[in-house]
């Protein structure tokens, strides 16, 4: 360990080669796969509202990658079947996610259609679930004496509702709900799709799916 | 499928246990020179056996005395003074900042309507600040300075290009501070640690070649033979980051899943390939050095670091596991998580030891304590690291709060604390002064040790609660939510201790700098300029 050049190839021929492993060849895996049949392109609006989610950083509070059922409860939760590579192809950046101090979104449109439900949330989760610890986003909304012609007046429950006259939403916030609301990948999978079968019950033949 | 999966594992894991044989082969027939006579190349002739402390406590002798040895040493810390400088006083600055931003996303969870009326202030910004901040503002610009000091001495070679750092200081400064009020504003690349966008990362890539060459310049003009074991880290790492950091920044090339597995092969290099070897290598300078003696087994550590680089690299995708990941992938980066046991225990005997032989130094030395303790929680966070990465306990602790406890021990328990206590050990020898206040070097240490104990604990045990009720489906998810709460609380108290420590150890550090030399206790460096040589 006396000479320089040796140690830099070595130590930057390593790094290649992990980079071969961890994103070349799953990579080459991944994109032999097509788009999931039932995946839509997401509209412009829901680019839109995409960029809001990405720029307020849900992703930290919130995975959009429902386990299998034989790892995790995931599915009966309501959160949707494992997903797999191929239902991400839309996704740039992506936004899997690593904490669920909330629960997973990946098919949130499916669970929760209701566009009235999500503003109220958004505008305060603890109007709808009390235990929330979900960050409230008064400036995605609007305060006004009266609401005008093509407002979207937002709900709230008696004692959350403004002291004078009514919240409407923002563009930014009806463009979120439209994302939130096609979240929806209920559509099956294909069989041999891409995702880690690691947790995968061995059949009768000691094989994994 | 099956085969190809098959094939491919093998061949990883392979060609790794191939190249660890390989290493105790050469290592066993001496072809890879690292004997116990290398380990003194941090020492002058002489010079070993002479603990080498400033900030001794209680010791009139040595706390106020010139080290003997600093003379042959002056002329080369004398030009890296100013760049090393110039580096930490944006450190600690950004520590400060990030911590803040830090204490204040903690907050937030148990308070989520307070200061909720700025988009800038939500939860996902604030926390997103505090990562980059600490990351990139914090741990980058320290360990660059640690390095910029060390590597002159190592090399007994005056740093080459000594104005170059300082203006890469100022350009990595600007390229922090930009994407801070890029994230604050809501612009960012989206991404777990590469949220700054990419136009504001040429500037910080622009900025790290200023700290690469004259490092690397430093390097090639070395008038030792022998390549200290920090060295290796430190050099390496310098070759590494560079690479992960502008290729997981190109813009446009991936989406979807495969930008997944991209992102999380360059989030955890963060961690093993820039961070680790920049904490490692400072340990492995400052343990020995403070004692006064060489570390306990010059030859392992070589194991310690080739094991590193082989096996650390590659267990990114741990991140993904249960995902939407090809198995194989998944597998292959548990099989290397679980691998990293080899390098770190070759890391942990030879740093442990060499401490545990030398207790007294300990019980002085306010920045070896820091330092030994950093080194334990390395090989505490590298032994959960790998636990955690098991299918069976990852499907606990993935998405749970388990996970930033861990990171926290590495990054902060682990580099944080070596970091505290190199800059403790090296500031009076850049500034020629004495610490004012000595005394509060250790009320800094108290703060952060029972702070960062309590953050540690109230998550570690909340996130196994957290996870085990996701995991109940008789539980309704609210619960996994609300049984958290006393434990996010006491994440907040650790938080504010971890955090009125670090305006201690700011407070240490502007006191050092402002204070009149008339009042500094240590006579001024030598003038001599002329850089000490030693074949």
């Amino acid at each position: 360990m006396n000479r320089l050049l040796p140690l830099s190839i070595v130590a930057l021929g390593i790094l290649a080669f992990a980079t071969l492993m961890l994103v070349v060849v799953p990579g080459m895996q991944i994109r032999s796969q097509s788009p999931s049949p039932g995946l839509l392109p997401y509209t412009q609006a829901e680019l839109r509202g995409r960029e809001q989610y990405v720029s307020l950083g849900c992703l930290y509070c919130h995975s959009q990658q429902p386990r299998a059922s034989d790892q995790a409860p995931d599915d009966q939760r309501g959160w949707g079947r494992a997903s797999v590579a191929s239902d991400y192809v839309y996704d740039q950046p992506h936004q899997l996610g690593t904490m669920r101090t909330g629960p997973d979104l990946l098919n949130v449109g499916a669970r929760l259609p209701s566009q009235a439900w999500h503003l109220t949330h958004l505008l305060q989760p603890r109007a709808i679930f009390d235990w929330s610890i979900m960050p409230a986003y008064p400036f995605l909304f609007e305060q006004k004496p009266a609401a005008e012609p093509g407002d979207v007046v937002v709900a709230l429950p008696p004692g959350y509702a403004a002291q004078n006259g009514v919240f409407v939403a923002s563009q930014q916030a009806l463009d979120l709900v439209t994302y939130l609301q096609g979240l929806d990948r209920t559509y099956p999978a294909l069989p041999d799709a891409v995702r880690d079968d690691g947790y995968a019950e061995p059949d009768d033949e000691g094989r994994k799916p | 499928m099956s085969v190809t999966i098959g094939l491919l594992l093998s061949l990883s894991f392979v060609v790794s246990i191939a190249a660890l044989a390989f290493l105790i082969w050469a290592i066993a027939n001496h072809q890879l020179s690292a004997t116990q006579d290398n380990a003194y190349t941090i020492f002058t002739p002489g010079e070993a056996g002479a603990p080498d402390d400033a900030a001794f406590e209680g010791e009139p002798d040595t706390a106020h005395g010139e080290h003997h040895f600093d003379v042959e040493r002056a002329g080369i810390d004398k030009i890296s003074r100013l760049p090393v400088l110039v580096l930490l006083t944006g450190a600690v600055f950004w520590l400060i900042l990030g911590s803040v931003f830090g204490l204040t996303a903690s907050l937030k969870l148990h308070w989520p309507d307070w200061l909720s009326g700025e988009a800038a202030l939500t939860f996902g910004r604030v926390r997103t600040l505090h990562l980059n901040l600490v990351i990139y503002g914090w741990l980058s610009l320290a360990g660059i300075g640690v390095v910029m000091w060390i590597v002159p001495r190592i090399f007994h070679t005056a740093l080459k290009y000594p104005k170059l750092p300082i203006i890469g200081a100022g350009l990595w400064n600007l390229g922090v501070l930009a994407g801070a009020l890029a994230i604050a504003s809501g612009w960012t690349d989206g991404e777990e640690w590469l949220e700054i966008p990419w136009q504001i990362d040429i500037v910080l890539a622009v900025a790290g070649s200023f700290f690469v060459v004259p490092i690397v310049a430093t390097a090639v003009a070395r008038n030792v033979h022998h390549i200290y074991v920090s060295g290796w880290y430190f050099l390496a790492a310098l070759c590494w980051f560079p690479v992960l950091f502008v290729i997981a920044n190109f813009p446009f090339i991936h989406s979807g899943v495969e930008e997944a597995t991209v992102n999380w092969w360059f989030a955890h290099n963060v961690l093993g390939l820039w961070l680790t070897p920049l904490g490692v290598g400072a340990a492995y300078y400052f343990i020995p050095k403070i004692i006064g003696k060489p570390i306990y087994s010059y030859s392992l550590s070589l194991l310690g670091f080739w094991g590193l680089a082989l096996f650390y690299s590659q267990v990114g995708i741990h991140h993904l596991i249960g995902g939407p990941v090809p198995t194989w992938v998944a597998t292959l980066s548990i099989v290397h998580s679980v691998m990293m046991f080899v390098p770190v225990i070759a890391v942990a005997v030879n740093q442990h030891v060499t401490v545990a032989r030398n207790w007294w130094a300990v019980r002085q030395s306010v920045p070896l304590r820091f330092i030994s303790l950093g080194a334990v929680l390395y090989t505490a966070a590298s032994f959960q690291g790998s636990i955690e990465a098991l299918r069976t306990v990852n499907t606990v602790t993935h998405f749970t709060q388990y996970t930033v406890g861990h990171a926290h021990l590495g990054a902060y328990g682990f580099v944080s604390f070596i970091m505290f206590g190199a800059i403790y050990h090296m500031m009076p020898r850049l500034t020629g002064r004495q610490w004012p206040w000595p005394g509060l070097l250790n009320v800094h240490f108290w703060f952060v040790v029972v702070g960062f104990a309590i953050y540690f604990v109230a998550l570690t045990v909340g996130g196994v609660f957290q996870g085990l009720a996701m995991l109940d489906i008789t539980r309704p998810f609210a619960y996994s939510v609300t049984l958290l709460m006393p434990y996010l609380e006491a994440r907040s108290i650790g938080g504010s201790l971890m955090t009125v420590g670090h305006l201690v150890f700011a407070f240490n550090i502007v006191a050092m700098l402002v204070m009149k030399p008339a009042d500094a206790q240590r006579p001024p460096a030598p003038a001599s300029t002329a850089p000490a040589t030693e074949s």
